[in-house]
C-alpha cells in the first residue's frame, strides 16, 4: 500500500501550533516593519487543518512531487501565514521567516513561484487562483496524476470578475478534485465587505455557479478538517467551504478593526500584549 | 544620503498624501468630479475625499475592469471621474476596459496609477509598476503625467483635471523632495529645465529628478555643468525642449524608475535619433523584475541612485569627447 502522505497531528498539537504560527506571523510582520498581519491571522486554524490534520498530501523533502496536492493562496497577501506554514510544514528553516520582505530574501511580500519551496503560485493580484487550480486538475488528468488542488481566498476577493469565470468553468469541467476555501471574515481593505460591496447571498452564488457548498466555524480546526473529508466525497462538482472567520482572529485589538490592514505592529507595547493574547488563547 | 539632499531639498510628505490633498481641493472646486476606488483608498489617500465628499466618492470593491468601465460610463454620463487604484492592477485587471471605453472612446476621464515604481517596496513585485509607462504609452490618446513633487503633483491634478481628455497620473509611496516653488509653472506637455548647464542634459521625471539635481551637485564639483530637465509629460513628450538640449549640450542621460524597455528614454531617444542625434545613456530597470525589499535598498541594487545617474553622465561625455 503507498504510505499516506498526510501529516496528522493530535488534537493538543494542533491547537499549538496555530498558535507558533500566529507568533511567527506576528515576528516577522513586526521585523519587516510591514505586511498583512489580520489577514494571516484569520486564516491560521484553516490552514493548521489543510497541512497537519491529515488533508494535504505532500512531501517538504521532494516539493515538486508530481502526485501532491496543491495549496494554492490566492488571497497572496497572507504570505507571512504561507510561509510560517511551510516553514513549520518543514519546507525550508524557520530562520529564512525572520527575513520576510526584505531585499534579496526568498522570502516576498507576496509569494513568488520559484523563490521557496512550497509556493504553487505567485499571487498578490487577487481573484487568480482558482482560475490556476482548475489548469492543475485539467493536466492532472492529462498526465494521469490524480491529487487534490485546495484554493484559499478571500470574500474582497470574490468581488473579482475572474473568480466568477474560474466558478463557471470549474463547474464546467465538474472539477470535484477542486476545494476553494472561504475565508469569510466580512471585511476587506476599506471596510466591511457588506458597506463596501456587498456579496450577499454568497451561498446561493456559488450553488447557482453548480458548487457544492459547506459552512464551517473558520477557528474550530476540528470542525474544519471534517467538513473537508466530508467535501472530499462529493463526485461531479467542485467544493466551497466557506469559512466563518474573524479577521485578524487571536489579538482582540486587532480583530475587527479594519484599519489594522496590510499592517504590522510596531507599538513594543502593544507586541508584548499581541503575544501575551496569544500565549494564553 | 536622502533623496535631494545633496542638491538641498526640502524634505515633504510621500506623494501619495500630496494627491490626496489635491484631489480634495479638486472635487470641492468642481462638483462634476467623482472619485472610484478599488478598495485601496487608504493606500492611494483617495480616503480623505471619501470623508468629506462620500456622495461623490465610489468603492467598486476588488474588481478593476469594472471600476474602470463605471468610471468611464460616468465621463460618458458628463462627470469627470478620477479611477483610481495602483498602476498594476488598473492595467493589468483594467487594460482592454481602459483601451475601449477610454482611450478609443477618448473620453474625459482621469486615472490615477498609484504606486508607480519599485518604491512602495516591501509588497514586492506583484504590486509594483515597473511597466505602467510602456503600457499607457500603447493607449495613443492619453496623456501621460508624472510629476516630481509635492508642487507639480498638486498642479499635475489640477491640470488633468481642467484638460479635456483621458488623462494617466503617476503617483508613488515614497516622499519626493520639494524642488520648485509653490507659483512653478505646471503645464502639460512643457518640460521644465529644473537646472541650467550646457555640457551634457540629464532628462529625469518621478523621483529622479531629485537625483538627478543630486547628480548634477556632484558633477558640478569637477566642473561639469548639467543642465536637468524634468520630463513631467510623457505625452505629448516636449520634442522642443528635448531637442534643444541635444543641440546645446551634445550628449543626454535619462533617468526613470521603470523598465527601460518602452519607457520615457526610449521615447526621448527616438526625438534625438529623428531630430539631433547625440551620444545618449539611459538609468532605468534592465529586463528584470525587482523583489520586495526596502526602497533604499532597492534603489540602490537596482540602480537607479544618483551615483548611477553621475556614472551615466561621465559615461555620457567620454562618448562626446570621442564623437566631438
Ligand atoms: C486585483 C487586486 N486589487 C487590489 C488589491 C489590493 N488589496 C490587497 S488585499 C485587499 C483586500 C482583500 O480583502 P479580502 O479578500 O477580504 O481578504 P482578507 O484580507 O480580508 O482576508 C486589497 C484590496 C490586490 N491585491 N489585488
Ligand atoms: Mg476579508
Amino acid at each position: 500500500m503507498e504510505k499516506d502522505e498526510t501529516t496528522k497531528l493530535p488534537q493538543e498539537e494542533l491547537t499549538e501550533i496555530a498558535k507558533i504560527l500566529r507568533l511567527d506571523i506576528l515576528k516577522a510582520t513586526t521585523r519587516a516593519g510591514s505586511g498583512h498581519l489580520s489577514s494571516s491571522f484569520s486564516s491560521v486554524e484553516l490552514l493548521t487543518a489543510l497541512f497537519f490534520n491529515g488533508i494535504l498530501r505532500y512531501r517538504p523533502d521532494e516539493p515538486l512531487w508530481p502526485k501532491r496536492d496543491r495549496f494554492i493562496m490566492s488571497k497572496g497577501h497572507a504570505a507571512p501565514l504561507l510561509y510560517a506554514v511551510l516553514a513549520k510544514a518543514g519546507y525550508f528553516p524557520k530562520e529564512e521567516l525572520w527575513r520576510l520582505r526584505e531585499a534579496g530574501s526568498p522570502v516576498q511580500g507576496h509569494p513568488i513561484l520559484g523563490k521557496m519551496p512550497g509556493v504553487e503560485a505567485t499571487t498578490g493580484s487577487l481573484g487568480q487562483g482558482i482560475s490556476l487550480g482548475i489548469g492543475h486538475i485539467l493536466g492532472g488528468r492529462i498526465t494521469g496524476k490524480k491529487y487534490r488542488v485546495y484554493v484559499l481566498i478571500g470574500d474582497g476577493e470574490c468581488q473579482a470578475g475572474q473568480i466568477w469565470e474560474s466558478a463557471m468553468a470549474a463547474s464546467h469541467f465538474k472539477t470535484h478534485e477542486l476545494m476553494v476555501i472561504l475565508d469569510y471574515n466580512k471585511f476587506q481593505e476599506m471596510g466591511p465587505v457588506s458597506r463596501e460591496m456587498g456579496l450577499e447571498p454568497l451561498i446561493d452564488k456559488w450553488q447557482s455557479f453548480g458548487w457544492y457548498t459547506a459552512e464551517v466555524d473558520g477557528h474550530d480546526i476540528g470542525a474544519v478538517t471534517k467538513k473537508i473529508h466530508s467535501l472530499q466525497e462529493i463526485k461531479d462538482q467542485p467544493t466551497i467551504l466557506v469559512a466563518h472567520t474573524v479577521k485578524g482572529k487571536g489579538v482582540s485589538f486587532v480583530e475587527q478593526d479594519y484599519t489594522w490592514h496590510g499592517r504590522a505592529i510596531k507599538d513594543p507595547e502593544q507586541y508584548k500584549a499581541a503575544e501575551k493574547e496569544i500565549l494564553c488563547g | 544620503m536622502r533623496l535631494g539632499e545633496r542638491a538641498g531639498l526640502k524634505e515633504s510628505k510621500p506623494l501619495r498624501d500630496i494627491f490626496g490633498d489635491a484631489l480634495l481641493e479638486v472635487v470641492e472646486n468642481n462638483p462634476k468630479v467623482v472619485v472610484l476606488d478599488g478598495d485601496l483608498g487608504n493606500s492611494t489617500k483617495t480616503e480623505l475625499t471619501r470623508k468629506a465628499f462620500p456622495e461623490r466618492s465610489f468603492n467598486i470593491g476588488i474588481a478593476e475592469s469594472n471600476l474602470v468601465c463605471i468610471g468611464a460610463g460616468m465621463a460618458g454620463a458628463g462627470l469627470i471621474p478620477w479611477i483610481t487604484s495602483f498602476s498594476s492592477f488598473l492595467l493589468c485587471n483594467g487594460y482592454d476596459q481602459i483601451r475601449l471605453s477610454v482611450a478609443i472612446s477618448n473620453l474625459n476621464a482621469k486615472i490615477l496609477g498609484s504606486h508607480g515604481g519599485i518604491t512602495l517596496g516591501k509588497d514586492g513585485p506583484t504590486q509594483m509598476g515597473i511597466e505602467d509607462l510602456a503600457l499607457v504609452g500603447g493607449l495613443p490618446t492619453v496623456v501621460i503625467l508624472v510629476p516630481s513633487d509635492p508642487v507639480t503633483m498638486h498642479k499635475a491634478v489640477k491640470a488633468a483635471t481642467d484638460h479635456v481628455g483621458p488623462v494617466w497620473l503617476r503617483s508613488s509611496r515614497i516622499a519626493m523632495p520639494y524642488i520648485y516653488p509653490q507659483d512653478q509653472e505646471f503645464i502639460i506637455g512643457k518640460a521644465i529645465t529644473t537646472r541650467e548647464g550646457n555640457d551634457l542634459t540629464i532628462i529625469a521625471n518621478g523621483m529622479m529628478v531629485a537625483a538627478a539635481l543630486d547628480a548634477a551637485v556632484a558633477l558640478q564639483e569637477d566642473g561639469i555643468q548639467a543642465r536637468v530637465i524634468d520630463l513631467h509629460t510623457l505625452r505629448p513628450i516636449d520634442r522642443e525642449a528635448i531637442t534643444k538640449a541635444a543641440k546645446e549640450t551634445g550628449a543626454i542621460v535619462t533617468a526613470e524608475e521603470h523598465l527601460l524597455h518602452g519607457g520615457m528614454g526610449s521615447n526621448v531617444a527616438r526625438v534625438v535619433a529623428e531630430n539631433c542625434p547625440v551620444p545618449m545613456r539611459f538609468v532605468g530597470l534592465a529586463d528584470t523584475y525587482v523583489e520586495s525589499g526596502d526602497p533604499d535598498d532597492l534603489l540602490e541594487k537596482y540602480h537607479l541612485t544618483s551615483s548611477d545617474i553621475e556614472a551615466k553622465a561621465r559615461e555620457v561625455l567620454a562618448a562626446k569627447g570621442e564623437t566631438a
